[in-house]
C-alpha cells in the first residue's frame, strides 16, 4: 500500500485514487486544490507556514478497518440495507457536516469510488442517502472512505420513520397544494358571482359559473377534504368527537346544499367558502406536523451517537460485529476512549469510566474486575474486556432512551386542549344547528337548509385548528433566532404555566471562575497583595492578581526579592519595616497570626459562605481579608427577582456542598429549605420527579434529571445531545435568556387565550344571528374566512412583537 | 362575451396543468430538504468534464 501522502491545503491523507502524477503538491479533494490556488494567487501562501504553526489542522477520523467491516456483516444488513435487483440502498447519519462544502465534498464520492451509483447529502439532518452495487462496492469501503474525510457514519436508525415522514409530507404537501390551487380558482370565480349578484348577470354565464364551482368545489372536497371525512368516521366509530365532525358536517351540509341549489338553478352555493376552510384548515396541520417531526428527529440524532459497532471476544479472537447483534452472556472489548456498547461487568483489566451522560457525575470513577459498567459511558484510561449483561432497549441508556421517545409521542396538551374543546363546541353546535332547523322548519326545507348551512358555516371552529399551532410555530421560530432553540409546543405551554424552577447552580447562576467577591479591611494592604502574587500561578494567587492589579503597594512593601517561603498556602515575604503574609488561613494561623475582633467576625461570617479565604497579615498581625467564590453572574440577581415576580418558585439543587449552595441562596433571597446541596443525580431525579418542575441543568451532566423534568432546560452541551433530554436548548449562558424563554411562553399562551376568547365571542355573536335567520349563507361564507384572517394577522402580529420588555 | 364559454374552462385547464407539475415535483421528492438544493447549484462539475 502507498504511504499516506498529506495534502497540502488541510494536511489530511490523500485518497489513493486522487493521487495526481508528477504535481509537487496533492490535494485530498478539488475543494483543497481551490482554496490553495486562490490562496497563492491572493499573495497569501504564508498562511501555510503559519498554519503549521497553529493548532487548528482538521484531524481525519481514524480509519479503522475492522471497524469498517462491520458495516458489511448480515445482522448490518438485515437491520438497514435495502436490497433490489442489482442496487442496495441505505442511509447514514454523517457526524461532522458543518456546511455546504461538506455536501459538495461528499457528494463527489460516486466520482471516486466506481459502482457507487449515487450519494445525496441532506444539510438539514445530515442524513446522507446511498445508492451502491453491491456487486462492485461493499458497503464498508464507502464507509473507509467517509472516515477518511472525517465524517463519522452512523446507521440511520429511524430510516424506516425517515421514510414514512417523508411519504406523508408529500401527502400533505400534494394535498395543500391541491386545495390551494381549487381555492384560488373558485374565489375568482365567486367574485364574478358576487358581483353578478350584486350588478345583474346574464342567466347563461351565471349557470356556467356555477356549475365550474360545483366541478371544483365536489373535487375540492373529495380529494384534500378527505382528511376531513377519514377523522370525523374514525371519531365516530370511537364515539369520541374530534375537530374533524364539525368540520365535516359543515362541509357535508355546504357541499349538499350547494349541489341541490346549483341542480335548482338558484340558491347560494357554498363551494368557495368550504374550500377556503379545507386550505386554511390543511396549512395548520401540515405546520403542527413538521413540528412534531422535528422533535422526534432529535432522538435519533442521539441515539445515531452511540457506538455503532463493538469488539467481541470469541475464543481469544476479537471481532467486529454491530451493535444490534451484541447479545448478552458476550464479552467484548473496549479500548480506552470509547463507548461502551452495552452494559455489563468487567471481567479483565482496571480503568476510570466518564458516567457523565447516566450520572452525571463529571469525574471519571475507578473500576475493577467485577464492577458494573453502562452502555453509553466512556473508558478513559485502559483496555477493558466486559461481560454483557443488558444489551440494546435493556441497557440503561437504552431505557433512558425509550423514556424520551415516549414523551415525545405523548400528544402535544395544547393539541388535547382544542380536542376537547372541540368536542363540547362541536355537541353544542350540533345541537344549535339541529334545533334550527326544526325551527325553521315551518319556514319551508329550503330556509331551514340554509339557516343551519349558515349557521355551521358561521361557527367553523377555524381558529382552533389553525391559529393556535400557527402561534406557537411563530415563538418558537422567534426564539430560535434568539439562540433558544424549544423543542416542542408543550414545553412552550408548560412553560408559562409557572410552578418549580430548579436551577442546577453551576454554570447558570454563576460565572463558574475563581473572584474576588469580597475584601475586608484597609485598601492600601491590596498593593501589597498584588506585590507578593505578581507571579503567582495558582489559581487564587491568580485571582488575586487579576483583582488588585494596578494596586500600588506602599514604599516599604516593595522589592520582590525579599520573598522567603512560597508554599501551597500562601507567600511570606521579608520587608525592612515586616514581614508580610498572604495566603490561607490555615498558613496564618500556623505562623501564629493574631485577629483583631472585627476581622474575626468577618472571617467567620465569609466561611459561612463557603468561600475560600485569604488573610494579609503584616508584623503577625493580621490586617485585611479576600474573600474568594466562584462569583454570581452580573444579572443573575435581576433575573432571579423577575422569575419570582413571574410565580415561579425558585430552587436550587446542586453536587456542591450545601454551604456553598446555601451562600448562593441567601444572595439570590431563596428560602434556606429550597436550596440542596450534596445532590447525586439520583437524588437530583428522584426530587424532580416528586411535583410539577421545571429543571435548568447542564446538557449532559443532568440528562436524565433534564428529561424527567416537565421542562428541562439545558445551558451547556452540544445542541443536538442536550435536546435529546432536555425540551429546551439555550445557547445563551446565563438566567437571562430563561427570562425571555418564561416571558414569550407567558405571551404566547396569551395570544392563544385571546384568539380563543375572540373566537369564542365571534361564534357566540354570529351563531345566535344565524340561528335567529339574520345571517344570509353568503355572508356567513363572507365572515368565516373573515373571522379566521383578522384573528391570524392579530397572531402574527402580536407573535412578531413578542412580550414587552418589562423591568 | 360568449368568448367566456372557451376561455374559462380553458383557463382552468391550465391551471390544471401547473397543477399536476406540482403534484409530480412534490411526489418524486423535490419539497423534501430546501436547504441542500440551492448549494448544488453553485458546485463546479469540473469532474465530469
Amino acid at each position: 500500500m502507498l504511504a499516506d501522502i498529506a495534502c497540502a491545503h488541510c494536511t489530511l491523507p490523500v485518497p489513493p485514487g486522487l493521487i495526481r502524477g508528477g504535481d509537487a503538491e496533492q490535494f485530498c479533494c478539488p475543494g483543497c486544490r481551490a482554496v490553495f490556488q486562490q490562496i497563492h494567487a491572493c499573495g497569501l501562501a504564508d498562511y501555510y507556514k503559519y498554519r503549521d504553526a497553529g493548532d487548528l489542522i482538521p484531524q481525519a477520523a481514524t480509519v479503522d478497518n475492522a471497524d469498517a467491516a462491520a458495516f458489511d456483516s448480515e445482522a448490518y444488513a438485515d437491520l438497514y440495507v435495502r436490497t433490489d435487483v442489482g442496487e442496495s440502498s441505505t442511509e447514514f447519519v454523517l457526524e461532522g457536516v458543518t456546511c455546504a462544502a461538506c455536501v459538495w465534498l461528499v457528494e463527489r464520492l460516486p466520482s471516486r469510488l466506481p459502482g457507487l451509483i449515487d450519494a445525496q447529502l441532506s444539510l438539514a439532518d445530515n442524513a446522507l442517502r446511498l445508492r451502491w452495487n453491491p456487486a462492485q462496492l461493499k458497503l464498508s469501503q464507502i464507509a473507509a472512505d467517509l472516515m477518511r474525510f472525517g465524517y463519522r457514519p452512523h446507521p440511520a436508525r429511524g430510516v424506516k420513520s425517515g421514510d414514512v415522514f417523508r411519504k406523508e409530507l408529500r401527502a400533505r404537501l400534494v394535498d395543500l397544494g391541491i386545495a390551494g390551487a381549487l381555492t384560488g380558482n373558485m374565489m375568482l370565480l365567486a367574485a364574478a358571482l358576487y358581483a353578478g349578484w350584486m350588478q345583474g348577470i346574464d342567466r347563461p354565464y351565471e349557470q356556467m359559473l356555477r356549475w365550474i364551482s360545483l366541478g371544483l368545489g365536489l373535487l375540492s372536497l373529495l380529494w384534500p377534504g378527505r382528511e376531513f371525512f377519514r377523522g370525523a368516521i374514525s371519531a365516530i366509530r370511537l364515539r369520541a368527537m374530534n375537530l374533524d365532525l364539525p368540520i365535516c358536517i359543515a362541509l357535508l351540509a355546504g357541499g349538499v346544499a350547494g349541489t341541490i341549489n346549483v341542480i335548482r338553478g338558484h340558491g347560494e352555493i357554498y363551494f368557495d367558502s368550504l374550500s377556503a376552510l379545507i386550505f386554511l384548515l390543511l396549512i395548520g396541520r401540515l405546520v403542527q406536523f413538521c413540528q412534531q417531526r422535528r422533535a422526534r428527529s432529535a432522538v435519533e440524532l442521539l441515539f445515531s451517537l452511540t457506538p455503532s459497532t463493538c469488539r467481541v471476544i470469541e475464543d481469544g479472537i476479537a471481532k467486529t460485529i454491530p451493535i444490534q447483534a451484541l447479545q448478552v452472556g458476550q464479552r467484548v472489548e473496549v479500548r480506552a476512549e470509547e463507548l461502551f456498547p452495552a452494559d455489563g461487568v468487567v471481567r479483565t483489566g482496571n480503568s476510570a469510566v466518564d458516567a457523565s451522560l447516566l450520572t452525571g457525575e463529571s469525574q471519571p470513577a475507578t473500576v475493577s474486575v467485577g464492577d458494573l459498567v453502562y452502555g453509553g459511558s466512556r473508558n478513559t484510561e485502559a483496555t477493558l474486556e466486559v461481560e454483557v449483561t443488558a444489551a440494546g432497549d435493556s441497557t440503561r441508556v437504552g431505557k433512558l432512551m425509550r423514556l424520551i421517545e415516549q414523551g415525545l409521542s405523548d400528544k402535544p396538551p395544547i393539541v388535547r386542549l382544542t380536542d376537547r374543546v372541540a368536542a363540547r363546541f362541536t355537541a353544542v353546535v350540533l345541537v344549535a344547528a339541529a334545533i334550527t332547523f326544526g325551527v325553521w322548519w315551518h319556514a319551508g326545507a329550503e330556509r331551514a337548509i340554509e339557516t343551519s348551512v349558515a349557521l355551521l358555516i358561521v361557527t367553523c371552529p377555524c381558529v382552533l385548528g389553525l391559529a393556535v399551532p400557527m402561534t406557537f410555530a411563530l415563538s418558537i421560530g422567534r426564539l430560535a433566532r434568539r439562540g433558544i432553540l424549544v423543542k416542542s409546543a408543550s414545553a412552550l405551554e408548560r412553560l408559562g404555566g409557572g410552578g418549580r424552577l430548579v436551577l442546577d447552580k453551576t454554570g447558570t447562576l454563576t460565572t463558574g471562575q475563581m473572584r474576588v467577591v469580597a475584601w475586608e479591611g484597609d485598601e492600601t494592604w491590596q498593593g501589597v497583595v498584588s506585590e507578593l502574587e505578581r507571579d503567582s500561578t495558582h489559581p487564587v494567587g491568580r485571582a488575586l492578581r487579576r483583582a488588585y492589579e494596578g494596586c500600588e503597594a506602599p514604599a516599604a512593601f516593595r522589592g520582590r526579592s525579599t520573598v522567603r517561603t512560597r508554599t501551597g498556602g500562601g507567600i511570606v515575604a521579608d520587608f525592612a519595616c515586616a514581614d508580610a503574609i498572604v495566603g490561607s488561613l490555615r498558613m496564618l494561623d500556623t505562623n501564629a497570626v493574631e485577629w483583631p475582633g472585627h476581622l474575626l467576625a468577618a472571617r467567620r461570617y465569609q466561611q459561612t459562605l463557603s468561600r475560600t479565604v485569604v488573610g494579609v497579615a503584616i508584623g503577625g498581625v493580621a490586617v485585611a481579608l479576600a474573600a474568594l467564590g466562584d462569583a454570581l453572574r452580573d444579572e443573575t440577581v435581576s433575573a432571579v427577582n423577575h422569575l419570582k415576580a413571574r410565580g415561579f418558585d425558585l430552587q436550587i439543587c446542586s453536587g456542591d456542598a450545601q454551604s456553598v449552595v446555601d451562600g448562593v441562596a441567601r444572595l439570590l433571597g431563596i428560602r434556606g429549605e429550597c436550596a440542596r446541596g450534596y445532590m447525586s443525580p439520583e437524588e437530583k431525579l428522584a426530587y424532580i420527579k416528586t411535583g410539577n418542575t421545571i429543571m435548568v441543568g447542564d446538557g449532559v451532566n443532568d440528562a436524565a434529571a433534564l428529561a424527567a423534568a416537565d421542562v428541562g432546560i439545558a445551558v451547556a452541551g452540544g445542541a443536538e445531545a442536550a435536546l435529546a433530554a432536555a425540551d429546551v436548548y439555550i445557547s445563551r449562558p446565563g438566567l437571562e435568556p430563561i427570562v425571555e424563554l418564561v416571558d414569550t411562553a407567558r405571551h404566547t399562551l396569551h395570544i392563544v387565550r385571546r384568539n380563543v376568547l375572540i373566537a369564542t365571542s365571534y361564534n357566540v355573536l354570529a351563531g345566535t344571528m344565524a340561528m335567529l335567520g339574520m345571517m344570509h349563507p353568503l355572508m356567513a361564507a363572507v365572515l368565516m374566512p373573515m373571522s379566521s384572517v383578522t384573528v391570524l394577522s392579530l397572531t402574527v402580529l402580536a407573535a412578531r412583537r413578542g412580550p414587552r420588555r418589562s423591568r | 362575451m360568449s368568448v367566456l364559454f372557451i376561455i374559462l374552462p380553458l383557463a382552468i385547464v391550465l391551471a390544471g396543468v401547473a397543477l399536476t407539475a406540482f403534484i409530480m415535483a412534490a411526489r418524486r421528492g423535490q419539497y423534501d430538504d430546501l436547504d441542500s438544493p440551492p448549494w448544488r447549484m453553485v458546485f463546479n462539475d469540473e469532474e465530469r468534464k
